[in-house]
């Protein structure tokens, strides 16, 4: 690129997943929680990467959730640093960075408050590559955002917005379900040639605690982990939801259903090949999330499941999700899709 | 003092303290007048991860605490202390007026006859820019009239021209570098010639053929090219200016000796992305110019509509940006601005506003009739009497750098060379449909090649539905 004129931009380098790319479950660490793992993640990056940058609201001094402790210290205020307060420029600030060759890991501090970025994500990082012919892109991009119910977050602290962004050819959507993955996830996200957006659910942040290799591994992009083998009904969730559906599925087994628990990881694009053959194999499919239910990443999953198994059903794709309401404070409890509408929906699934 | 000072801070805020506690004083800016006599001569911030020499470039100048407000507190401590840092106060309900008295003076060096103004100001061009600089302008001109001729003939589906502008892209473009990265909102075309974006290229571009470097994916008009480091054209408008913040940022990281560079309307600053990107660009201490054609009409909006600023110049004190308005029909004037303010963006690492006062001859593209909105004596007096090629052209003369000759020459070798651009593009064929999936990601994913394979099928089933001319 640009060899004539000495060229403007970087090319960016994309380690090989090979390396580190299954997760070595039997590999042990430190304990760690969600933020600290994902701490953990941002200090090996902009380790292993000299061109790349943090930046977002308040990620000085650590982040309001601790995500970016001791990053500024170590790599400099020119690296780690404050944006003013406002997400239409931090993204696109970024997409720039991006498109010069540098590894751009921005944060927006509530997912609830990524929508002024909306414009830059969809009209400008996931089609900056398309639209130039590949003559540009800003597959360094990454932007990071806590989302998910916290029990007392109500409108703005809880939003689940993943589905938008599902909707976006061009972008990927990646969501952890604990601590070890959130760390090689996001060492993905970050070294991925696409831009990526990354929702951490807060409420995991502290409430999750797991051993995390302390070196640097990646999980793999775009494919879904049967984390729970089962033969009479396959539940599929991300993030958070993830640990409620477990339960649900330790229950249900005690009333003789046999669950098989999928965590998808990454929505767009998203591994449809292993749910359809988990699907194929209970005949069964139910989908959980926070976000409302109208318009939610499940109705995607219920869809392309039912084309592609539709013989194999025995009984309708079954969605336990949030209500078609915003977030609400009070009746946060009545909203949520808790284990018990969870373990309803499972029996009244095998049922059917 | 002084020697004490050197040794013993080790932090920021210990060292304001100190100063603070030492010197009597408590403002910032008077600190850091300080704190600049009395460290060893930093480098400039590019790269430096001193917190402090970053600080110190994004205080106010020192001129901003006034002798009175240093008066007052010396003898009565008169002054309110914010985390800011200090001002004076008033006793008297004083409100900063909306506008200044005058209007901010435009920089300008040819007059409307293109006679060079006495005393003014400028940077010197030789006599091969200057010539290459009218005779860019020229075929900026009859590209954009062939190209809107062809689209009025049903042969391109649309096109936007820079009539009227022509002096804005290429002089703006002639007093920059080739390592410039260039962020254009869509009216720039000018700016590609210059860095020889070759008639074809322009060509296979509106054709969408596959030639194109766009691969056909977009309308016309909405060039990119990385060799040039001319990032794409996308038409939200000002999309583009928070993006060249953080190229300019990384060039500032690099050390380049480069600056990024914008440019947008006068519709463009009611964007938030330019409030975005001016805060921005100040606070990172980019090296990124924005360009603003302010041409009067953003489609049917007067600016009337659009602000009432002073136009877009006065917007940049807000931000602490340094703003200049230019005579955006002088090439002259253009150049030198364009040349100065990129000297300045790069040398102290900040950004610069150029306001370019100019106006829009054409209509806001062929979808557009503005006489619907506008008198056509309006327009044809701007094309006429404020034309920014004859001003330029009668200054090159009188230089003895052009003449009728030339101009006919070059007229008509542009215009043969246009039209077989035209034809040759017209001609040939457009790009693969696999170019339909390729690059939405790096690598087409499963639900991507699964389209492909679905689409293929429909074609193969109803032939009829499809355009001939896209191969397969």
């Amino acid at each position: 690129m640009a060899a004539l004129l000495g060229r403007s931009c970087r090319k960016l380098s994309f380690p090989s997943l090979s390396h580190g790319a299954r997760r070595v479950s039997t590999e042990t660490g430190k304990s760690l929680n969600l933020y600290s793992a994902i701490n953990q993640a941002l200090h090996i990056a902009l380790d292993t990467d000299p061109w790349s940058y943090v930046f977002g609201e308040d990620v000085g001094f650590g982040g309001v959730f601790r995500c970016t402790t001791g990053l500024a210290e170590r790599f400099g205020k020119n690296r780690v640093f404050n944006t003013p307060l406002c997400e239409q420029g931090i993204v696109g600030f970024g997409i720039g960075l991006a498109a010069m060759g540098n590894r751009a890991i921005v944060e927006i501090q509530f997912a609830d408050y990524i929508y002024p970025a909306f414009d830059q994500i969809v009209n400008e990082a996931a089609k900056f590559r398309y639209r130039s012919g590949n003559q540009f892109n800003c597959g360094g991009l990454t932007i990071r955002a806590p989302y998910g119910a916290v029990g007392h977050g109500g409108h703005y602290h809880s939003q689940s917005p993943e589905a938008f962004f599902c909707h976006v050819p061009g972008i990927k959507v990646v969501i952890p379900r604990s601590p070890r993955e959130a760390k090689g996830l996001l060492l993905s996200c970050i070294r991925d040639p696409n831009p990526v957006v990354f929702f951490e659910p807060k409420w995991l942040y502290r409430q999750a605690v797991e051993e995390v290799p302390e070196h640097d591994y990646m999980i793999p992009l775009s494919e879904a982990e049967v984390i729970r083998e089962g033969n009479d009904i396959t539940l599929v969730g991300w993030g958070a939801q993830l640990t409620i559906m477990e339960q649900a599925c330790l229950d249900a087994e005690k009333e003789g259903i046999s669950c098989e628990l999928i965590d998808l990881k990454t929505l767009l694009p998203w591994d449809k090949e292993t749910v359809e053959a988990s699907v194929k194999k209970t005949g069964r499919l139910l989908i959980s999330h926070e976000a409302p239910v109208t318009g939610g990443f499940g109705a995607e999953i219920s869809a392309t499941i039912l084309e592609r198994c539709f013989l194999k059903l025995e009984a309708p794709v079954s969605r336990v999700c949030g209500l078609d309401t915003p977030f609400p404070l009070v009746f946060e409890p009545f909203y949520m899709p808790t284990k018990n509408k969870i373990l309803d929906a499972i029996k009244s699934t095998v049922n059917y | 003092m002084a020697l004490h000072l050197r040794s013993s801070f080790s932090s920021k805020s210990t060292l304001l303290n100190i100063l603070r506690h030492n010197l009597g004083f408590g403002s910032r800016s008077h600190v850091t007048r300080h704190i600049r006599q009395i460290l060893p001569h930093d480098p400039p911030l590019r790269g430096s991860q001193n917190p402090i020499s970053r600080l110190c470039n994004t205080m106010a100048e020192p001129e901003t605490l006034s002798s009175f407000v240093q008066h007052e507190y010396a003898n009565n401590h008169q002054v309110m202390d914010f985390p800011g840092g200090k001002v004076a106060f008033t006793p008297e309900i004083q409100f900063i007026s909306e506008s200044d008295k005058e209007r901010v003076p435009c920089y300008r060096v040819l007059d409307d006859n293109g006679q060079l103004i006495t005393n003014s100001q400028f940077v010197q061009v030789s006599e091969e820019v200057a010539v290459k600089i009218y005779s860019d302008m020229v075929t900026l001109q009859i590209m954009d009239n062939i190209f809107y001729e062809a689209q009025r003939q049903g042969r391109l589906s649309f096109y936007a021209t820079a009539i009227g502008e022509e002096a804005i892209n290429i002089a703006s473009a002639a007093a920059l570098t080739p390592q410039d990265v260039i962020f254009p909102q869509y009216r720039e075309p000018g700016v590609l010639l210059w860095r020889g974006f070759t008639l074809q290229e322009f060509a296979n571009q509106c054709f969408g053929n596959k030639s194109d470097y766009g691969k056909g994916r977009q309308m016309p008009v909405h060039y990119g090219s990385n060799k040039l480091n001319y990032f794409t054209v996308s038409a939200t408008i000002a999309t583009q200016l928070p993006n060249a913040v953080g190229a300019a940022y990384s060039l500032k990281m690099d050390k380049k000796d480069a600056c990024a560079v914008t440019y947008f309307g006068d519709g463009g600053t009611s964007e938030g992305d330019f409030h975005a990107a001016l805060n921005f660009a100040a606070v990172m201490e980019a090296p990124v110019l924005f360009i603003c054609r302010n041409n009067g009409w953003a489609i049917s909006t007067p600016t009337s509509d659009q602000f009432r600023s002073d136009g877009v110049v006065v917007k940049g004190r807000a931000y602490g940006i340094r703003s200049i308005r230019v005579d955006g029909n002088d090439a002259l004037a253009m150049y030198s601005a364009v040349h100065t303010a990129r000297e300045m963006a790069i040398r102290e690492q900040r950004p610069i506003l150029i306001e370019a006062l100019t106006y829009r001859v054409g209509h806001h593209s062929t979808s557009d009739d503005s006489t619907r909105y506008r008198s056509a004596g309006e327009i044809e007096w701007w094309n006429k009497a404020r034309n920014p090629l004859s001003r330029f052209r009668t200054w090159i003369e009188s230089n003895g750098w052009w003449s009728d000759k030339t101009e006919s020459d070059l007229r008509s070798r542009i215009k043969k060379e246009m039209l077989e651009a035209l034809r040759v593009a017209e001609k040939t064929e457009k790009p693969n449909l696999q170019n339909m999936f390729s690059d939405v990601y790096d690598v087409p994913p499963s639900n991507l090649r699964e389209q492909e394979l679905l689409v293929r099928q429909t074609i193969n089933s109803h032939p009829q539905d499809y355009p001939s001319d896209v191969p397969l």
